[in-house]
Order: C-alpha cells, then structure tokens, then sequence
C-alpha cells in the first residue's frame, strides 16, 4: 500500500469550520479536515460522534449550519446532491444502499447515468446515436461489475443478493458514476472477515485507479489497515489525526473509546 | 414469443372494423382506446416515475377543451376590462395546442411535486383538478358552463395539394385514435427503456441514492409529469372530437379513478398493464349493463377491484408474465429498462 | 355589518361539525398515514343512519343521533379490519385503491338502498329561529354548535387524558418504539380509525337535518377534511379545530361576498396555496398528535 507524497499532492476536500445544530442539539461542534489528492483517510469516532451527518453535509443531503465545505476549491454549500455528485464527488449509503427492484446490471446502468448524453428526442425518436450510448453505457456496465467481482450476477435482483455482495453493488453504482472522490459509508459493517477482506482489497484497487477516498467506519482493523490517515471524531469535533500506527496509541483516542482498546467499537 | 405476440395483437385489432357489425361495440372500442392512451400517460407518471398523482383528469380535461375552444373559437373578457377574441383553427391544430396546454399544466404539477410528496401531493393533484372543474363549471363566458361545448368539429387530415380527409364516420375514427395509441405506446416505450426512463425508475425507488449518482430529480419529475400530461391531453382532445361535445364533468373525479383502476389492476409499470387495465374496465360496462342497475354495476366494480388488488397486488400483467416466463428473470415483471440490443447476462 | 355578523355565525356553527371531521381525518391520516378516502362515506352515512332511524322508523332523533355516531364506529373498525390490516405491508397507491373502492361501493349501495333524491330529516327543535341582535340562527343549528363543541372537547380528553391517548400519541411519533414498549399498534390502528370514522359519521349526523342527505354528500366532505388536516398540520386536533373554523369562515365569506359558484372551491384553493407555500401546514410546528 503506498502512500502518496501527502504535502506534494492538492487538497481535494477542504472543511472549514463546519458546524451542524439540529436545534439545540449539536450534531457537529467544528469541523476542520483535509483530504488530498489519491488518499485514503479513515473517519472514525464512537457512535453518536457525528459522522454520519459529516457525509450527509460533505454531500449537499444536509445543510450545515456554520461552515464552508470546498472539493477542488468549489464551495459546495447550497449545492444539491446531484451537483455535487456531478462535481465528482460520490458517496454510497449504508442502508438502502441499491436499487431493489432492479437487476444487477441496471443498478450499474442506472449509475452510469451521468455518462450517457442523449436527449428526450435522441431517445423518441430512436436515433443511431442513442443505439451507440446504449451499447457502450452496457460495456462500461460490465467493465464495472468486473471490477468489483458482480459480472457472474448480472441479471439477478439485486435485492435477491446475499448482504455482502449488495454492498459490492452499492459501491459499483457509485463507481458508475466516475467519482473522483468517493465517500463510502460504513463500507464493511455487518460483514464476515473474507468479505470485509473483500471489500479492502476493491478499495485499494480503487485508490490505484485514482479515486481519491473517504471511508467511514467502525471496523478498527479493516480502517487501520487500509488508510493512510486516520481521523478521530467524537462529540462533533476531531480530536486526533494522524497515522493509523498513532492513532492506535493516541491516549485520547483510547479514552474516547471508554478506556478500552477495542477491535470493534 | 414476446415480439410475434404484440404483432398478432396489432393485425386483429386492425382488422376489428372490416367484421364488427355492431357500431356501439365500435363505439366502445374507441372511447375505450381513448381512456387506454389516458391510462398509458398516468402509468408513466404513476407506474414509472411513482408520483400518486389523482388529479390525471385535469390533463386529460384540459386537453378537450383547449382543443375544443381553438377549433371553436371564444371571446372573453378578462380583467382590467382586456377582451381576448379567437378564430376558430382546424381541428387538428387544436389536437396539438391541446397537447401544448395540457403538457404546461403539467410542468406546473411537476414543480409543485418538488416542495410536496407523498400522500399529500395525492390531495393536490385531486383539488387541482376538482378546481378546474369548478372553473370549467362558472367561467360559463369561455366553457358555457353545464350547458357544454357543442358542435366541436371532428378532425380533418390532409396534405395541401393532396386534398383532405374529414373523419366523420366512426371507422375513421377508430383508425384515427388506433394510430395516435400506438404513437403513444411507442413514445412511452422508448422512453422507459431510455436513460431518462432509468432515471424515473430509479427516483421512484430512492430518491436519494439516486440523486446521489447525479440524477437531477426535480428534472425528471417535471419531464415525467409534462410528457404524462401532454399525452393525456391528447387523449382529451380526440374525445372532444368523437363525441362532439363536451361539458365541465369530464373533470370529475370518477374519471380520474377509472384511469387509476385501468393502470393499477393491469399492473403499474408494465407497458402492457394499462392496456390490459383498460380493455377489462372499458368492456366490463357494456357486460354488466344488461343486468345490473348503475349503481350496482359500479358496486361490482368496486368489489371487482379490491378483489384484483388484493389477490394480485402487482396487478394483472406482472401475474401473468410470472406465470409465463418464470425461468427468464426470475419473477421480476419484466420491465424493459434497456434498450440496447443484448439481453443482460448475456456475456455480451 | 349585519351580513358579516349573519357569515360569521354560520361559519362558527359549520365551522364545529368541520372541525369533527378534521379531527377525525387528521388521527387517521396522521397515525396510519392512509388516504382515507372513505371518510367522506362515513359522514355520509352518519346523515343516512339518522334519516333511517329518525325518518324512516319514526323513532327519537337524538337515539339516532348517538347511535348513527356508534353505528360510525363500527363500521370503521370493520373497515380497517377487513381492508386495511391485510394491505399493511403494500404499497401506499394500492392501498388507496382499496379504500377508492370501499368508497364506491359504499356511496353506491347508499344510491341503491335510498336512491339518488334529496331526503329531509325533520328535527324536533321548533321552526322559529333564536334572534339575537341582527342575528338569526335555528335552534337545531344552536344544538348542532353545542354537540359538535363538546364532541371536540371529548377529542381532546381522549387524546390527552387517556391511556388510549396516550397509546396512539406513541404510535404516531414512533410506531416502532410505540410497539417495543407494549403498545399493540394493530388495534392502535383499528381504534385509530374507528374513532376517526366516528367523528365523521357524527358530523354527518348533525349536518345532515341542516342540509340535505344525498348519496354524494361525502365527496365534498372529504375533500374538506383534507384540507382541513393539511391546514392543521398531520395528527394536530388543535389545527384540525381551528382550520376547520377558517375554512368554514373563508367559505362563508367567499360565497357571500365573492361568488357562491366558487364556495367549494375555496377548500381546494387552500390546500393549493397552502401546500405551495407551508407543505407542512399552517401549523408547522406540531407535527404531533394533540
């Protein structure tokens, strides 16, 4: 696993003082973290720190109270997820992750909407070009499932699929979108060791192709492991960063986690 | 088997003037065929794009009397004393305008939808359309109020140079809204197994991931619900023209219902759904009728369509088709969402 | 003057009986979130129950005064036994299919059992009107106001004081919760739409000697009553009350000083307008039962 040369490469995703009050609750107490170009940073924190309303903020679901959330220097407050999807910036889900009802492969297709250009007379009208798109939205479909190791699946429902593979197929439908950052929540949770083993080794494979990645989870190995950095939330707000090596050892860190060094938080 | 079964289809239905003697059947056929492109518009509002609209009548009314008043011709007075004064077009410009005007209501539908869902969007489309009634009902200077547009002229096709065609006989006329169907099927079709129609689908099952691949929802919904209006709107347009006439309760909510039951008893977001839908409700009168008082044959509807719903919830087709063709997708209704010449699963 | 007095009496006294049928719309609608498309056939039926009682058996019309309003929740929970629990895991459109044909078969079998002609309901309250001021107003419509206020007052002890109450609070805020702490939400939903079903009928049962009882006199109600709760805001009685006081107000006032052609569509106009600028309801705030 190689990390990049991290003061070298551009800061793709910039938090700035990012607060989120649901009333008087407070969600988010003040958010300030990079993410550079071709990393892979683990977001961590027990559960109730904020994470979750993190990504919805970083993905227009939700709007922060305070703060500016930047990708590639574009202030994406006030943008609607779809924007910012359109910017690049994709993230799976952790529930609800696919379409249900649909094949496999249309999931993907579904993804790959940004992709096809053809418009409603294209479409009505039947046109060559629209044939063309179709045919070459179904290659990358296919280049896609295999990728994540789905292409045998392809025509089953996909909400007929064992748990661990529908979250394979949540993160090709947000690969289908051609993501240059990829947020992906709690990419491991409620899997076995080989399918988390799985998962890992797809988001490696994703960082080499150059998707520069965000993950959210509670898996202390699999994060450990598969980042390069590991921030720490808790109560809405970073209380360490740093290496995972570090990370392990922060007093803080251990403290957050009631004193116990857990595996599994 | 899928391919030769609509063909067959297509030849019988086309050859149905050449034998059937009786002229109210025929009659039937064709307001049948009428309400079947209504429902078609709604299931893809309905069916595709999963938008509880109740109000499809509107469009539908809409429709029949922009046609009906552009081929009439009117004089109003509006406020301020302004006064608008119409010629009276041809009757199939008025189908297109029809068309037009039905489809901008609906862009205004569609843009409510963004701020409302759900169960409450359902109680809009419904006073949406019970307000245009109520309009069509008292504007008596521009509609005649229940007195009714009358002598609306039926349509007259024609190329200049290459003379003219009026569709007076009711032969003609059947041809006329069988072509206008069949564009409309095809309209749809292509629609749904198009990128945009993945898109509708994919809104209709979670907004959120969808949007979260790029999917402009609100963009899609607007499209949905413009291209279902417009549809219906000329759906609207050729009943003004047959029946010659039309008054303020073609927006009645029954109307609205009768569509519903066409697409959801033949199975929503199926093509072939509210077609089958349709023929079943559209001749289940016509049998009935010669027994059963109204109010019990609307009884029997009632009955007859919680029945339907509650054995086969995905509606008629979907049944069907899982009963027919079980070992190819394994259930699932098939739903044409892909258009580009292999089948999924084929290994290319 | 006098005229808007003469409205603003008549809109108190049509505003009570609205706000019934509110409230009963907005606990079913808030609790079950079904579109109750039966509503407006329940308070149909509460007016032909009291005829059937009172005119055609000749007999006490405050007997059938209470026993059309039982009759009403009866009926309800036979609704939501029959129809509604088996379609609790299907979609919502088809499940308001289900209650569109309830409702037809229900306003058909009304059309078929009294026909489609007007019926009048004869009261026992003399015909000489109470005159207060410029103000005149039937003493049955008096009664009407009385019973339709202290029915709402019921509502809300109902919802506030009993352990009922309580129960169905619970399950609107959070069904799933509600049922961990022991609330059986399936006959959380039966009472639910009995007891909604019943305000309806009672409604219809004090409206219907005002006016006339015809087989369609349950459409307009229903779509009143939602304009009400969406007025109201979902499963808030204190909204459905007092929106069912405004929208008797604006109906009363549109149609006397803007066009009686357009009364109906007053209803109508509102949920547009309001939805378009407040899709929460006036009331935002409460998104809650009581």
């Amino acid at each position: 696993m190689t990390t990049p040369n991290a003061a070298a490469s551009e800061v793709v995703l910039s938090i700035a003082h990012v607060a989120v009050h649901f009333g008087g609750l407070v969600a988010i107490a003040d958010l300030n973290f990079t993410v550079r170009d071709g990393e892979i940073v683990g977001l961590i924190g027990p559960n109730g720190a904020g994470k979750t309303t993190a990504f919805n903020v970083f993905t227009g679901f939700l709007k922060p109270t305070a703060g500016e959330v930047r990708y590639r220097g574009t202030l994406l407050n006030g943008l609607k997820p779809h924007e910012i999807a359109s910017l690049g910036l994709v993230r799976t889900f952790q529930r609800t992750s696919i379409f249900q009802n649909n094949s496999v492969f249309e999931n993907v297709l579904i993804g790959l909407h940004r992709q096809g250009r053809s418009t409603l007379w294209d479409t009505l009208l039947a046109l060559p070009r629209q044939r063309a798109t179709e045919r070459e939205l179904a290659d990358n479909a296919h280049e896609i499932l295999h990728f994540v190791g789905l292409e045998r699946r392809s025509a089953e429902l996909a909400g007929a699929l064992p748990y661990g593979e529908q979250r394979l197929l949540g993160i090709a439908l947000a690969l289908a979108a051609r993501p240059s950052m990829l947020l992906l929540d709690e990419p491991v949770s409620g899997m076995n060791a080989s399918e988390s083993a799985k998962v890992m080794k797809l988001v490696e494979s994703i960082r080499a192709s150059g998707v520069t990645i965000l993950l959210v989870e509670h898996d202390m190995p699999m994060v450990m492991q598969v980042s390069d950095r590991v921030v720490v939330l808790n109560y809405g707000r970073i209380i360490a960063e740093g290496p995972p090596a570090a990370i392990q050892r922060n007093p803080d860190v251990i403290r957050a986690y009631l004193g116990e060094r857990k595996k599994r938080a | 088997m899928k391919r030769v079964l609509p063909a067959v289809w297509l030849v019988v239905l086309f050859t149905v003037p050449l034998w059937l003697q009786d002229q109210y059947i025929l009659h039937i056929l064709i307001t049948t065929g009428i309400f079947i492109i209504a429902a078609m518009s709604l299931n893809l509002l309905l069916g595709y794009t999963g938008q509880l609209s109740l109000g499809h009548v509107a469009f539908f009314g809409i429709g029949a009397y922009a046609s009906a008043l552009t081929t009439l011709g009117f004089e109003v007075e509006l406020f301020g004393g302004f006064r608008v004064k119409h010629e009276p077009w041809p009757a199939i410009v008025g189908f297109f305008i029809g068309m037009v005007i039905a489809g901008m209501s609906g862009y205004a539908i569609g843009r409510l939808s963004f701020k409302v869902r759900g169960a409450y969007f359902v109680i809009v489309t419904i006073s949406f359309a019970e307000v245009t009634r109520l309009v069509a009902l008292n504007w008596v200077e521009l509609t005649q109020g229940p007195l009714a547009l009358t002598n609306i002229p039926p349509f007259t096709l024609g190329f200049p140079g290459l003379g003219s065609y009026t569709l007076w006989s009711k032969t003609a006329y059947y041809y006329f809204v069988g072509v206008v169907g069949l564009v409309a099927y095809l309209v749809i079709s292509r629609l749904v197994a198009s990128r945009i129609g993945r898109a509708m689908i994919a809104l209709k099952e979670n907004e959120s991931l969808a949007s979260s691949v790029g999917i402009d929802v609100t963009r899609y919904l607007v499209l949905a619900a413009v291209v279902s209006a417009a549809i219906a709107g000329g759906a609207g347009s050729l009943y003004a023209h047959y029946l010659k006439i039309i008054d303020p309760d073609i927006f009645l909510f029954i109307y609205t219902v009768t569509m519903v039951i066409m697409v959801i008893t033949g199975g929503k977001g199926t093509l072939a759904g509210p077609i089958v839908g349709g023929l079943i409700f559209g001749f289940l009168p016509v049998i009935v009728r010669s027994f059963a008082a109204p109010a019990v044959q609307w009884i029997l509807y009632g009955g007859l369509m919680i029945l339907i719903v509650f054995v086969l919830p995905q509606g008629i087709v979907p049944a069907a088709e899982r009963w027919l063709w079980n070992w190819t997708f394994k259930g699932r209704p098939v739903g044409v969402i892909w258009a580009g010449g292999s089948k999924p699963g084929d290994g290319k | 003057m006098d005229q808007f007095l003469q409205h603003l009496v008549n809109a108190v006294i049509l505003g009570g009986t609205y706000a019934l049928l509110g409230i009963g719309l907005t606990l079913i609608f808030g609790i079950m979130r079904v579109v109750n498309f039966t509503h407006g056939e329940l308070y149909a039926f509460g007016a032909y129950f009291v005829y059937l009682i009172a005119a055609t058996l000749g007999l006490n019309f405050f007997l059938g005064l209470a026993v059309a309003v039982i009759a009403g929740v009866l009926l309800g929970a036979l609704i939501e036994i029959a129809l509604l629990r088996p379609m609790r895991t299907t979609d919502i459109d088809t499940v308001m299919l289900v209650m569109i044909g309830a409702w037809i078969v229900m306003q058909n079998t009304e059309l078929l059992v009294w026909g489609g002609v007007a019926k009048a309901i004869t009261t026992p309250f003399p015909d000489a009107p109470l005159v207060i001021g410029p103000v005149s107003i039937s003493w049955l419509r008096v009664f009407v106001l009385v019973v339709a206020l202290l029915l709402i007052a019921g509502s809300y002890v109902l919802i506030h004081r009993t352990k009922l109450g309580k129960a169905m609070r619970a399950t609107f805020q959070d069904a799933d919760t509600a049922a961990l702490m022991g609330v059986h939400i399936k006959g959380i939903h039966t009472a639910t739409f009995a007891i909604g079903s019943g305000l309806a009928a009672a409604a219809g049962a004090l409206l219907g000697p005002v006016f006339l009882v015809t087989p369609t006199m349950g459409d307009l109600a229903s779509l009143k009553a939602f304009a009400i709760v969406i007025l109201g805001g979902l499963g808030n009685i204190t909204g459905a009350t007092i929106g069912g006081f405004i929208l008797a107000l604006v109906e009363e006032l549109g149609a006397g000083y803007v066009s009686s052609g357009y009364r109906d569509a007053m209803g109508f106009l509102i949920i547009i307008v309001v939805l378009l600028f407040k899709p929460t309801g006036l009331f935002a705030r409460a998104e809650r039962v009581g």
